[in-house]
């Protein structure tokens, strides 16, 4: 049985050279939920971005290869790969503020993929979302579904963007950090919410967060990503009982026990970070040599 | 909220109303020169003069004047033409039409003509296509509809004459119509061959006055649609497998067109005063052209109900626009 | 972070081109009896329609033609652009200075100031431009001055409106608030602190004004509402070419294109004066 999603050396690059991406390697199994976790900037978002075909127009992708359930995305025509991504992956975005678009209802949001994508018929549409709906324990669906985005609160319109996401019973979803934008009360529900329809539905889940305790709480494996390089993958427990890399001890140190508010905030220790930073520019000098 | 939105705009319109009629009553009693004396043959007396400027009320002051006219106004009676001896209201809306159907054939042009630019700019975003829409609107809004007017008489009046310079409709036919909405009398009665050589007629006029308006709703909605296609919104549809045509359309297009529909509002009055001289241009027997003749001749009356009937039209614009936006915006029709 | 986006310090190709051509122009208008070729209204019914200089026909001596009077064009062009430019420099100014002091008490005293001057402005907005300027001259009879009050009196909203928008911006920002801490005066600020940031679109507006006084003086000469009909102006010859068009097309198409060029240039003129004065951009 092939991975679900598997990357192999994926690089990419702004306009100026600069690489976001250093040849990131990742296999997510059927079902697995995999976290990508590291500091803004690191790159965590432009792969699932990458993933899901909707990578800024600056961000160009220049080597490497991404397989979707066995197939490359990178062989396929546009059409072709909007049509498989549309049909076998989903996105939970970060702000479910700006995620949903103000001038249409909610109804028309959620079923437009599976009518006007997948060709359901609006009955089977209606009743599969209504179903969703139910599973993210919205109770008043039929107010839900005629208002518009700015009617609903944020929680409320996180778990309508979650049904929206596992409606088509997609293979992989990428959760984009779907709790930062929320109230820290609404945040555990929330994630609650996405590993219960996750276990309930087997989807494999590329969790993008910056967040040690929520990865914790949600994932299998880990893969730990500094500067678009992923310098860490392991098992979810595995790396918290023994981090092997220094920038994962670093960000650990760095990160409070939510089991203890009272600790204190440290920043990730400046030495790691500056011996970081020697490994890529190596590195770096060796992509270039034979990438002119 | 909506209805009291509506009230406000309505008591303000009657202020601009009074405002206009006040100025235009003032700036047009200021000029030097009589018109009564130049309606009059040489050997008139001045016992003539007197008993005509009595007859158009010319012998009170200018605040009676004013009030008496407004009083008439009103009451729809906008008083007689001096030149053409006959009914101001009924020669207003005699021409009215003509005005309008070539406005809106202009407005109609402007919004396609924009708004395909603007679709196709965000959705080549980045390439030569852009950059080539960039350049085009530039040029079109930089150039004014007396100037656009005069290229398209060189173009298709005389380097390739294909459509007519002069004129509404060909003099030699025989018109069956009884309202002056011609254009759309025409198609009512199926009678394409008259809707053709109208639009012959109208086509270049029309394009003259959309072309500037064309370009400034291209450069505004593709603005506005680039920012939208940021958007978390809009990214997710992506995702969905819609294609960025369909993202466009679906997604981005009905809020990116809010900021350029109240942009339309004003930019459409200013094509409405835009007819006056390209009116003049293709000798279009519309309002404008009408407005001209009656300046050229000091007619008084006909100036004063031409001047107030436009500017009726451009708050009654404005008054329908902020109600569409109100409209659409569901923000703000929910409250 | 994209070095090819950033915006560029030297002057750019537009504002050489533009400023080339108004420079060219002004030019040949102030020395007009030294370059032209002719007296411009000189008629010599022998000489009528003569054609440009590469048709077959054409005169020597007279470059672009001639109109049905037997005028010579390029020097009734270069006559009519002293007319031209007098209009755009007096009535741009005119319009800006009246504008530009009314759009900046309105946004920065706000309150019954600004109501009273903004609902002028809208009564303004709802008369066509064209036809108020047109009337404007017929009330005042037709001369220079009377084209040059009439086109300030049409356009003076258009710097109030932007200039009121802009120092309303302007004075929400901390240093207006600063200043007043300090202890300066309310029209202390308004010209030393507000003013000067208004400056560039108030520079960027005078210009493209100019474009449009062009326009608006060649529409009252189209329509014989300008200056004495002796003069020659640019929308007189324009009047001349569109009654002989299918004889004489470059009675037309020289003026015209002189008017586009023309245009063209204040507008862009304009922008990159902003461009290169806006303290944001540069």
């Amino acid at each position: 049985m092939s991975a679900c999603l598997d990357i192999r050396d994926l690089s990419a690059v702004l306009p100026n050279g600069q690489r976001v991406l250093r040849s990131v390697s990742l296999c997510v199994q059927p079902g697995e939920v995999r976290a990508l976790v590291g500091e803004s900037g690191a790159g965590k978002t432009m792969i699932g971005k990458a993933v899901l075909g909707v990578l800024p127009s600056s961000v160009r992708i220049v080597e490497g290869d991404m397989m979707l359930e066995g197939e490359d995305l990178g062989r396929l025509q546009p059409k072709a790969r909007r049509t498989l991504i549309g049909a076998r992956t989903a996105l939970i975005p970060q702000d479910p503020l700006t995620a949903l678009n103000p001038s249409r209802r909610i109804g028309s949001q959620m079923t437009d993929r599976l009518v006007r994508i997948l060709g359901w018929s609006g009955e089977r549409a209606d009743t599969r979302i209504r179903q969703l709906l139910d599973e993210v324990q919205i109770r008043d669906p039929d107010r839900v579904l005629k208002s518009y985005p700015h009617e609903l609160s944020g929680g409320m319109r996180q778990r309508v963007l979650i049904a929206a996401a596992f409606a088509a019973e997609p293979r992989l979803i990428v959760a984009d950090e779907p709790t930062t934008a929320l109230d820290v009360t609404v945040q555990k529900q929330i994630l609650r919410l996405i590993v219960q329809l996750q276990r309930e539905h087997g989807t494999a889940i590329l969790f993008v967060t910056h967040d040690l305790g929520v990865v914790a709480k949600i994932s299998q494996k880990v893969s730990v990503l500094y500067a678009g390089k992923v310098v860490e993958e392991a098992e979810t427990a595995a790396l918290f009982a023994s981090p092997q890399h220094p920038y994962t001890r670093a960000l650990m140190a760095a990160t409070p026990r939510y089991t203890d508010p009272f600790a204190s905030l440290k920043p990730v220790d400046e030495a790691v970070l500056a011996g970081l930073a020697t490994e890529i520019a190596a590195a770096d000098q060796a992509w270039r040599r034979p990438h002119g | 909220m909506l209805l009291q939105r509506f009230l406000i705009r309505l008591l303000t319109m009657l202020v601009t109303l009074f405002g206009v009629a006040v100025v235009v009553f003032v700036v047009i009693r200021v000029a030097p020169g009589d018109p009564i004396a130049m309606m009059l043959p040489p050997g008139a007396t001045d016992a003539d003069i007197a008993r005509l400027r009595a007859l158009y009320g010319l012998d009170k002051t200018i605040v009676q004047q004013f009030f008496i006219w407004l009083s008439g106004v009103v009451r729809g009676d906008f008083g007689t033409s001096i030149s053409l001896r006959q009914d101001v209201l009924g020669l207003v809306f005699n021409r009215l039409p003509a005005t309008l159907e070539l406005a809106i054939v202009a407005l109609v042009m402007a919004v396609a003509m924009g708004g395909t630019t603007a679709i196709l700019g965000a959705r080549e975003r980045g390439t030569a296509v852009e950059a080539g829409i960039d350049i085009a609107s530039g040029a079109a809004l930089s150039i004014p509809d007396f100037l656009w007017g005069l290229v398209l008489i060189l173009l298709f009046g005389v380097l390739v004459p294909i459509f007519d310079i002069s004129g509404r409709v060909s003099p030699q036919l025989d018109l069956p119509f009884v309202t002056q909405f011609y254009l759309a009398e025409s198609i009512l009665r199926l009678r394409f061959d008259l809707t053709w050589d109208l639009l012959k007629h109208m086509l270049m006029p029309a394009v003259a006055l959309a072309l500037p308006l064309a370009a400034i709703i291209s450069q505004l909605l593709k603005q506005s649609l680039k920012e939208v296609l940021d958007l978390d919104y809009v990214v997710l549809a992506r995702v969905k497998g819609f294609s960025e045509t369909q993202v466009i359309l679906r997604e981005a297009l009905k809020n990116a067109a809010l900021p350029t529909l109240t942009l339309i509002g004003v930019q459409f009055t200013f094509l409405i005063g835009g007819t006056v001289i390209v009116e003049r241009l293709f000798s279009y027997e519309g309002l404008g052209n009408m407005a001209i003749d009656a300046v050229i001749n000091r007619d008084l009356p006909l100036i004063q109900g031409i001047v107030l009937v436009f500017a009726l039209l451009f708050v009654l614009i404005n008054l329908t626009v902020d109600m569409m936006y109100a409209l659409l915006n569901p923000r703000l029709r929910h409250g | 972070m994209d070095e090819a986006r950033a915006p560029r310090r030297g002057v750019s190709p537009r504002l050489w081109l533009a400023g080339g051509w108004l420079l060219l122009a002004l030019l040949a208008a102030i020395f007009a009896p030294l370059v032209a070729p002719q007296d411009p209204l000189a008629q010599d019914l022998m000489l009528e329609r003569l054609p440009p200089f590469w048709m077959s026909g054409a005169e020597p001596g007279y470059w672009l033609g001639t109109d049905s009077l037997g005028r010579d064009l390029l020097s009734r062009l270069i006559f009519g652009g002293r007319i031209a430019f007098v209009v755009a420099f007096a009535a741009a100014i005119a319009a800006c200075v009246v504008g530009s002091t009314l759009g900046l008490i309105s946004g920065y005293f706000g309150g019954w100031a600004d109501r009273i001057i903004s609902r002028i402005v809208d009564v303004w907005m709802a008369f066509p431009p064209v036809l108020f300027a047109i009337l404007l001259v017929a009330v005042l009879g037709t001369g220079l001055s009377s084209v040059i009050i009439a086109i300030a009196v049409i356009d003076w909203t258009r710097f109030c409106r932007v200039i009121r928008a802009e120092t309303m911006g302007q004075s929400r920002m901390d240093y207006v608030e600063n200043a007043r801490i300090a202890g300066y005066g309310r029209i202390g600020i308004m010209l030393r602190e507000v003013l000067p940031n208004v400056v560039p679109s108030i520079v960027a507006l005078l210009s493209l004004e100019m474009g449009i006084a062009v326009i608006v003086e060649a529409i009252l000469s189209f329509v014989n509402l300008s200056i004495s009909t002796d003069d020659p102006t640019w929308g007189g010859i324009i009047a001349e070419g569109r009654l002989s068009i299918h004889q004489a097309w470059w009675v037309l198409v020289f003026p015209l294109i002189t008017l586009i060029l023309t245009v063209l240039s204040f507008s862009q003129f304009g922008e990159a004066l902003k461009t290169r004065f806006d303290p944001v951009l540069r």
